[in-house]
């Protein structure tokens, strides 16, 4: 598979995105947001909560649409559920009815692909992400480090051009949230599609990424872009926490952060 | 199932050694000595052949009290109705009653078997509720889906649920007349609105994310549906259908009764008109067993259906 050229490049230029809220004024979630994912790039968006990182996730996926503004994949207009484009989710997407299997073969099969043929790659989809064996398991017999495994499969599978993902570790303990990392690093450096990445955790965003894109509180706009050059493959991202410039990249970038993260806070404090 | 859940043993070793409950020694003596060796390092026995002993025990005794209470509701029946403090005449007598179910097993009535009157109200019940549940999880799923659909269905849905359903029976023996038809029909107007109601709610409140992820994954509306809507809606429509069915079997009497020429509605209003106390409740008697079965197939087929889910909360739901 010919990587560079499945992966897409995706830009945003000035998109806002406003809400109707129940009690009646209008909420602006996010305001002139513009930024580039570079085809086969990883990029990280950190900002404080609320700032409208998932609303710009969903408008990127084609979920949403943006009230102004325009966003690209790979040059075309992203209008309805994008192409290529997979999802992972903060909270649990996996159905419950479903095995590990079936769970994992769902895109395929969404996508016309025969049921043998789609439980075929399916299995072979389960056994990369390390959970041969626990094919006929359904999730409530999983763990949460594991169902994650089975999320990251069921995204994979369509051969994805761009992967985006909301957070899609926060609910894990540290320990098993590092193993996921260099599981996800590993497999993305097989398949390097394009990769938008939600986290609060900033060794997260800079130890995973290409490209740091800081948000300001609400509502969002972007306030600035950094582009981390740790060279690649990474390695253990554990590891690599140590490393000198690391360490300056997560302090410059956390100073940035951290302006805005009082912001929110104190936005919250003062109506609560 | 912990030591602690004992009701019968709220204050520790020492009341045993007392001698209290001294009628039950033999079955609770080896927890006695349990208790003793290893009181309170160890709340939950650790031995399986311990658990499994008190598995069993606690089995026997729910066992023990069912059946008293079985012996004591029935067996209080039949003896104040002997003694006569209670009419027999009016109330009837449980040996009165298994004696007309053997008349009416053995002898039929005057319109047939009386298997053959099981069949028929059974088929009634059975169709109706069939009709009435399919009708109910695709108007229930519809709605559910569509908002728009919904907000304007709605307000005539809720006034067709303030409708007393009975009084349409007599609606239907004038537009349908005494055959099949007017009872299938009744029995699926009370199911749908069990089962409409609960795939409706049900449909609502499918995990947003879950509709999300599909939809990247490439899910049409109909995949949407079918992979994701109605398995998710399906624990509140099994959880309808087993009050469905006591429904379709109501509808399907209370239809008979208004007009019929055959079926255990029928047999009730024989026996009502001849003051047959006993008919009436060999009848009751006959209706219990069917719901019984027929809720033992729903069980069965609810533990196929939802066998994804964690195991204590379909056991909680079968009771």
């Amino acid at each position: 598979m010919a990587a560079a050229t499945r992966s897409a490049r995706i830009e945003l230029t000035g998109v806002t995105k406003r809400f109707l809220t129940p009690s009646g004024p209008i909420f602006t979630a996010i305001e002139d947001v513009s930024f580039v994912v570079e085809p086969g790039q990883f990029c990280a968006v950190v900002g404080p909560t609320g700032c409208g990182k998932s609303t710009t996730l969903s408008l990127v996926s084609g979920l949403d649409r943006p009230s102004a503004g325009q966003i690209t994949i790979g040059g075309a207009p992203v209008e309805g559920i994008a192409d290529g484009v997979s999802f992972m989710f903060q909270a649990d997407a996996l159905l419950p009815w479903k095995t590990v299997l079936g769970n994992v073969a769902m895109g395929p099969i969404f996508r016309g692909t025969g049921k043998k043929q789609a439980h075929a790659s399916a299995r072979d989809w389960v056994r990369r992400v390390g959970l041969a064996g626990f094919e006929d398991r359904y999730p409530h017999q999983l763990s949460g480090g594991m169902r994650k495994r089975v999320a990251m499969a069921a995204a994979l599978i369509n051969e994805p051009r761009i992967l985006i993902m909301d957070e899609p570790f926060g609910a894990l303990d540290v320990q098993t949230k590092a193993i996921m990392s260099n599981e996800l690093l590993a497999l993305w450096e097989q398949i390097r599609c394009s990769v938008i990445f939600i986290t609060h955790d900033l060794d997260e965003a800079v130890a995973l990424s290409d490209r740091v894109v800081v948000m300001t509180s609400s509502p969002g706009s972007i306030k600035d872009v950094y582009d981390i050059d740790l060279p690649r493959p990474r390695g253990d991202v554990q590891e690599m926490r140590f490393q000198p410039r690391f360490v300056e990249l997560q302090r410059r970038i956390w100073s940035s952060l951290r302006e805005e993260v009082e912001r929110a806070y104190a936005a919250t404090a003062v109506s609560a | 199932m912990s030591n602690r859940d004992n009701p019968i043993n709220p204050s520790g070793p020492s009341s045993w050694e007392d001698g209290m409950l001294g009628t039950s020694g033999p079955q609770i003596a080896p927890l006695a000595y349990e208790q003793k060796s290893g009181p309170a390092t160890s709340p939950l026995p650790s031995g399986g052949n311990l658990a499994g002993r008190l598995r069993w025990r606690r089995r026997l005794l729910v066992l023990a009290g069912q059946l008293a209470l079985g012996v004591v509701v029935i067996g209080g029946w039949q003896w104040f109705t002997t003694e006569g403090w209670v009419d027999r005449f009016f109330f009837g007598q449980p040996t009165g009653i298994v004696h007309r179910l053997y008349t009416l097993f053995r002898d039929g009535t005057s319109f047939g078997s009386y298997p053959r009157q099981i069949f028929v109200t059974f088929q009634e019940a059975v169709y109706g509720f069939l009709l009435g549940s399919v009708v109910g999880i695709v108007v229930g799923v519809a709605l559910g889906t569509n908002r728009y659909l919904s907000d304007i269905v709605s307000p005539y849905i809720k006034m067709l649920n303030a409708i007393p359903r009975i009084v349409l029976g007599s609606i239907f023996v004038v537009a349908f007349g005494v055959g099949l038809l007017p009872k299938v029909i009744l029995a699926a107007v009370l199911v749908f609105f069990v089962v409409f109601f609960n795939a409706f709610q049900g449909v609502r409140e499918v995990d947003p994310n879950v509709i999300a992820n599909a939809r990247v994954l490439g899910a049409k509306q109909l995949d949407i549906i079918r992979h994701v809507t109605l398995p998710s809606a399906m624990t509140w429509i099994i959880a309808s259908l087993h009050t469905a069915f006591g429904f379709a079997i109501v509808g399907a009497l209370v239809q008979e009764i208004l007009g019929s020429t055959e079926g255990l509605g029928l047999v009730i209003s024989t026996a009502q008109g001849t003051f047959d106390a006993n008919g009436i409740f060999a009848v009751v008697f006959t209706v219990m067993a069917l719901t019984l079965v027929a809720e033992f197939i729903l069980t069965r087929i609810e533990h196929r259906l939802l066998a994804w889910r964690p195991q204590s909360r379909s056991e909680a739901a079968s009771i």
